[in-house]
């Protein structure tokens, strides 16, 4: 890989002011940056650790009730420090990669990363949460953004994720045999107000709400509810691991067992 | 170059590193610490399994720089004191839990991680535990019974004739 | 009682502490003082000319030490192919040349077009960047059956075509074989594709070279299963280096699974850099160079027709093979689907007139050549294959099928000429039907359906020939070396021995098994007895380790040089005892004179064998150090019978090994411990390509598969607990120790028995599948059951 300068700021202050240099690029647990820059597919000239800053790392629940997780904290973390207020995404996190990957990785890298096949976007997306970057708020919704694209400008990092947590939640991942990214996962959550359905894996379009699975989750919170419906194959991936059509069928099946398995 | 200072199994030491100097080819090159392995480009394999501050992690998806400060055990400080085998390298061997050894330190590693987290782990437990670590040789059997022998519980001995 | 010592002992292994405690030597812990790296600029595109390649700005880059380039290799030789393929017509095979670094074209994408070597690998990857191929990409060949269409575009411009041969087997058996499937009462006919493979040894191949210009010698060190083939190849075929002049060093070594049997680029490339820069120079894989250089496996498709009578006997096979080659012969490229393959096609069974159809074909891919099993798979694949579906067909039970078939007599000649010696298949299945319970098969469908899962149960048999080979009979194949094996055995003064063997370990424990043959030969404890190997310095010219030889080829050299020694020895204590060599008994370390109490001790004999003071110098040099080549008089015969249980997940065609048991022959076996984790290797293997792995090019030859990412390798939680037996044992009756080689049989029996048990469950379940083409992935059999 080409050569790059090391800087690791203890504050979120210092770690902006470092990544507003030429070139900059944050590095949270480096597990797919640094693969990346061996293939010298990213070549940044500085990389800003995010590793030192405290007060990006950690797992709290906020007056709101809301589960807020910094933008530093580790898969492994989350997956310990998240289970008593929201088990649904403390296992998600345990589904992510094996446990030396769990071990580095972070919420941020994840999220900034946004690859069409990774778990947390399913978990955001699905539970409407809030991404909090250095200098804004930015919702689920609004945030992913397509494969590898989402709304961070240059030089923002995310300092934190706020994640309303719902009744009852589950993530289903089927695994891509080789990497062991979700060949499709889906995350539903059960809030009072409705039925939020994340799809990953899926779409070239990256994650995904899958509304009618909502609507009719939402109006009954059953398996019954998902057996009418069918996801199209347009616009889903095809690739080695499966066609269009097998993942539209994976849609529908993983809805049904995470309705099933919600806790 | 910038100078980084770590604990290498109990020991101090210090290099002088470039900014992409990973943690593997800091073992293996600068502290000629070879046991470490580096099977892949893409951090699958798990061949090159560290622990640093107590955490299983991958050397070769670590910068040196990061580690900075921090505690490394490596399989070179598996042994017991006095030189001879740790409980996990042991069981290894009882059991038959390594071929070539490629894939064999970074499964120890793997394995001692798993083992003070779950100190007696199901068979499906180890199994799922592995999912970062390849080994092309041994099919898996052997290594999970070695792990499972290592934990202390019941194994059958090897190929009774 | 389990032995403890000797041979059948499950002995802990040796090397195993160097491994665990991380003090292992593989190539890349090699180090040589002042050495440079070579990163090596590779085609990323499956076919072109090359134009032009501009290497200044990259010449002047920080600390560059040279760049080279296939220019600089005029003059110098090629990588050879080892093994010459006559086809249906007498000629022999197209055999194109492989150059170094690629000269005017590049035809696959990693093919290796400059070097650039430099004080360390960062630099000469930073100058790399700085290199510029200009390349006009021609279109690639990649699909097997275009390849050989009119008109097609020439991987090698020089050749006729892209038919490396057109092979037929026995061809004199052609029309017999035509005239019995046109008559039979039903003939079975499936078409199927043996998907292409990576062997992934985990260590990356690494190759160090060193010229030391005092006596003009140069020393490679490798990632190697055979050094003295690596020395031999590479000296007098590629860079005219006498053996005297050239040492080749393969250390420990991690895995091979053949993917390091053959002479690569990288090797003959950093011996010949080291002696023009005169500094040592080293080249490191990364993995996914690995993914592009190392030779692939297997990559056929087959299209196979049995003929049976009204009672289930089978009367004709006859197959059709297109077989990849890629882009270049690699070492042992052609024997692979020929010899290999062809010679096997009778399996465990009776079948009269067999007629095997080979068309070897080149196309701009990764070459293709021996991986674990090496033929024996294909081959097994199919047969496997269509007599299940024979079965079914027939509505005979596919068991009663397979055992009205067998070969129940031994000595066999097949019609594909070779003879198994021993055997006993109905033991085999008996053994696998008891290990794998069947019994309790549909208790265990029951649960299953209950739970949602629909269960199905694969049986299949297999039979390999290994212990390659008689050097007489691959010669008039093809061969061009011969494959004997052998063993130097030391005896030092105070009772010690050293082995060296031409066979090298890189997994399968040498260390261990051969002092136990040697401590049952004589009597004495294994810790007397060292394996040294996988140096040319320091043991005899050998030709390596694959094709599960190692015990059965270089085990029995060890032996004859051990039977040497012991008669030498025994002349000696005749001597010492006074009486006469031939009452001379060995046992237990004591050479005693039968009938009497009179007795030596085996090291008060090497003692005087060192020191010569009273011995009959008249009669026997001293010393004892003898060396023995073994040449086996045909190959060896493991058989065996393997049973999947699969659970499919209806929703998501996800498949689920539950059970697997693998019942083997291998004839006798020295270290059961050490068997059994080949055994569990190699099913892991077959697994793999059963369900997970998979090569796969798109149509521009770009590999879709190029890393881990993509190419699913088997984990811990893809495979169940194996159980395997090795209890049936009819012995080999032509090498001295009975054995036949373990360390193939898993990957070649496997992956049949996960397809049938696939295809069984669903069709227990009303779906009317035939066939699905492996790797029988989730989305494969998912589209199958969903028709
Ligand atoms: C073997 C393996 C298996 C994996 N399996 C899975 C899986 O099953 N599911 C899954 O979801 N993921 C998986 N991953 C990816 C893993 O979760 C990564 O950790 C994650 O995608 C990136 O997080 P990171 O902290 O390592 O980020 P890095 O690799 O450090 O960075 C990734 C990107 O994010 C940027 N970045 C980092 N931190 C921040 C921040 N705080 N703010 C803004 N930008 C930031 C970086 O500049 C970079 O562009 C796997 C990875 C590996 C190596
Ligand atoms: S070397 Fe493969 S994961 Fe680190
Ligand atoms: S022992 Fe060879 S890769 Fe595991």
């Amino acid at each position: 890989m080409h050569n790059f300068e090391l800087v690791k700021p203890t504050t979120i202050a210092d770690a902006v002011s470092a990544l507003g240099g030429e070139d900059a690029q944050a590095l949270g647990g480096g597990q797919t940056l640094i693969p990346t820059m061996k293939q010298r597919l990213a070549a940044p000239a500085v990389l800003v650790s995010t590793a030192g800053i405290d007060e990006m790392k950690g797992v709290c629940l906020d007056d709101n009730g809301r589960l807020c997780i910094g933008g530093a904290t580790t898969h492994a973390t989350v997956a310990a420090e998240a289970a008593a207020h929201y088990p649904g995404l403390a296992a998600l996190a345990s589904t992510i990669g094996d446990p030396a990957v769990r071990n580095r990785g972070t919420i941020g890298g994840s999220l900034a990363n946004n690859d069409p096949a990774a778990c947390y976007p399913a978990g955001v997306l699905g539970s409407g949460a809030m991404v909090v970057t250095n200098s804004r708020e930015i919702a689920a919704d609004d945030y992913f953004q397509g494969m590898f694209t989402t709304a961070l400008d240059e030089g923002e990092i995310i300092t934190e994720v706020k994640f309303p947590v719902p009744e009852k939640s589950n993530y289903q991942k089927f695994l891509q045999p080789a990497s062991r990214f979700a060949l499709t996962g889906v995350f539903v959550a059960k809030f009072g107000g409705g039925v939020r359905v994340a799809i990953t894996g899926a779409s070239e379009d990256g994650v995904f709400r899958w509304t009618a699975a909502e609507e009719a989750l939402s109006a009954d919170f059953s398996t019954g509810a998902v057996d009418g419906l069918s996801m199209a194959a347009d616009g889903l991936i095809n690739d080695l691991h499966g066609t269009p059509a097998y993942r539209a069928n994976l849609c529908k099946v993983l809805t049904v067992r995470a309705v099933n398995a919600a806790a | 170059m910038t100078t980084v200072s770590m604990t290498v199994n109990g020991k101090s030491v210090s290099g002088d590193v470039e900014g992409r100097t990973l943690l593997s080819a800091f073992l293996r090159e600068d502290l000629g610490l070879t046991g470490t392995h580096v099977g892949c480009d893409t951090s699958q394999c798990g061949a090159c399994v560290v622990h640093v501050d107590g955490k299983a992690v991958k050397a070769c998806s670590v910068f040196a720089g990061e580690c900075d400060g921090s505690e490394v055990t490596t399989i070179e400080g598996m042994a017991n004191a006095d030189g001879s085998m740790g409980t996990i390298q042991q069981a290894f061997q009882d059991y038959h839990g390594l071929q070539c050894g490629f894939c064999t330190p970074g499964m120890v590693m793997s394995a001692a991680a798993l083992l003070a987290e779950n100190p007696t782990p199901s068979e499906a437990e180890i199994r799922h535990y592995l999912e970062g670590n390849i080994c092309r040789c041994t099919g898996y059997h052997n290594i999970v019974r070695a792990i499972q022998a290592a934990s202390g519980q019941d194994v059958a001995p090897v190929a009774a004739e | 009682m389990p032995k403890d010592h000797g041979i059948g002992a499950s002995n802990k292994r040796r090397e195993d502490v160097r491994f665990l405690t991380g003090r292992g030597k593989y190539t890349d812990d090699i180090n040589l003082a002042g050495q440079a790296y070579v990163h090596f600029v590779r085609s990323d595109v499956a076919h072109g000319t090359i134009n032009k390649i501009y290497t200044t700005a990259a010449a002047a880059a920080d600390g560059v030490v040279g760049i080279f380039t296939g220019a600089d290799f005029e003059g110098v030789g090629g990588l050879p192919c080892g093994w010459q393929v006559t086809d249906r017509h007498g000629n022999p095979m197209q055999e194109p040349p492989h150059p170094v670094l690629a000269q005017g074209k590049v035809r696959h994408v990693g093919d290796p077009i400059a070097a650039v070597v430099a004080t360390s690998y960062e630099a000469a990857r930073d100058a790399a960047a700085l290199l510029d191929v200009d390349i006009a990409e021609l279109p690639a060949v990649v699909d097997m059956k275009a390849a050989v269409a009119d008109g097609a575009t020439k991987v090698h411009d020089e050749l006729e075509s892209n038919l490396c041969y057109d092979w037929g087997f026995v061809e004199e058996n052609r029309d017999a074989v035509d005239t019995a499937i046109k008559n039979a009462h039903h003939v079975t006919t499936l078409e199927l594709v043996n998907n292409r493979l990576i062997p992934n040894a985990m260590e990356p191949r690494v190759a160090v070279g060193a010229y030391d210009p005092t006596n003009d010698e140069s020393t490679l060190y490798t990632t190697s299963q055979n050094p003295h083939v690596i020395r031999l190849l590479m000296g007098a075929f590629v860079l005219g280096i006498p053996e005297h002049k050239l040492r080749v060093v393969a250390p420990d070594v991690g895995g091979g699974f053949g993917s390091k049997i053959f002479h690569y680029a990288e090797e003959a490339f950093c011996t010949f850099a080291a002696k023009q820069l005169k500094m040592p120079v080293k080249w490191t894989a990364q993995r996914s160079e690995s993914f592009m250089t190392d030779a692939h496996g297997r990559d056929h498709v087959t299209k196979i027709e049995l003929a049976l009578d009204a009672e289930g006997h089978f009367q004709a096979i006859r197959t059709e093979t297109y077989a990849n080659m890629g882009a270049y012969l690699s070492t042992f490229a052609p024997s692979v689907p020929t010899w290999l393959h062809g010679t096997l096609m009778a399996g465990n069974y009776k079948t009269p007139l067999i007629y095997v159809n080979v068309k070897a074909v080149f196309t701009n891919t990764v070459p293709v050549d021996a991986y674990r099993g090496a033929g024996r798979p294909e081959a097994t694949f199919q047969l496997e294959r269509v007599i299940d579906v024979a079965a079914r067909e027939m509505g005979i039970d596919p068991v009663e099928l397979r055992r009205k078939n067998f070969v129940t007599e031994f000595p066999y000649a097949t019609p594909v000429a070779v003879e198994y010696d021993t055997g006993d298949y109905n033991a085999v299945m008996d053994k696998a039907l008891e290990i794998a319970d069947v019994a309790g098969f549909d208790a265990r469908a029951a649960a299953s359906q209950a739970a949602g899962k629909w269960r199905g149960l694969g049986i299949n048999t297999y039979i390999e020939a290994c212990g390659i080979a008689p050097s007489a009979l691959v010669g008039q194949l093809g061969a061009r070396a011969g494959l004997y094996e052998s063993a130097t055995v030391r005896v030092n003064a105070t009772g010690g021995l050293v082995v060296m063997t031409g066979s090298h370990s890189h997994g399968q424990g040498h260390e261990t098994a051969f002092p136990q043959v040697i401590a049952e030969m004589i009597g004495i404890d294994e810790s007397m007895v060292e394996v040294v190997h996988g140096d040319t310095a320091n043991t005899p010219m050998g030709m390596g380790t694959y094709g599960s030889r190692s015990l059965a080829v270089g085990g029995s050299a060890m032996v004859r040089a051990t039977e040497k020694i012991i008669n030498k020895a025994k002349k000696i204590a005749a001597h010492l005892l006074e009486a006469s060599a031939d009452d001379i008994e060995l046992k237990d370390g004591q050479f005693s004179v039968a009938g009497t109490d009179k007795s030596v001790a085996w090291g008060d004999v090497t003692l005087a064998a060192y020191v010569p003071h009273n011995y009959p110098l008249e009669d026997i040099e001293p010393g004892l150090e003898e060396t023995a080549f073994y040449d086996p008089s045909n190959f060896t015969y493991p058989a065996g019978a393997y049973i999947c249980e699969v659970e499919v997940d209806p929703d998501t065609g996800k498949v689920t090994i539950d059970r697997f048991s693998a019942a083997d022959d291998f004839g006798n076996v020295v270290n059961p411990m050490i068997v059994e984790g080949q055994v569990h290797g190699g099913l892991a293997q077959g697994i793999g390509q059963a369900l997970l792995e998979n090569c796969a090019y798109d149509e521009n030859g770009q590999i879709l598969s190029a890393s881990y990412m993509d190419y699913a390798m088997p984990r811990a939680d893809d495979v169940p607990m194996f159980s395997v037996d090795h209890s049936c044992q009819t012995p080999c009756t032509h090498n001295p120790l009975g054995v036949k080689g373990c360390g193939e049989a898993g990957a070649i029996g496997s992956p049949p028995a996960v397809v049938n048990a696939v295809v069984d469950a669903l069709q227990r379940n009303g779906r009317d599948v035939r066939h699905i083409d492996m790797p029988l992935s989730p989305s494969r059999v998912w589209s199958a059951m969903n028709g």
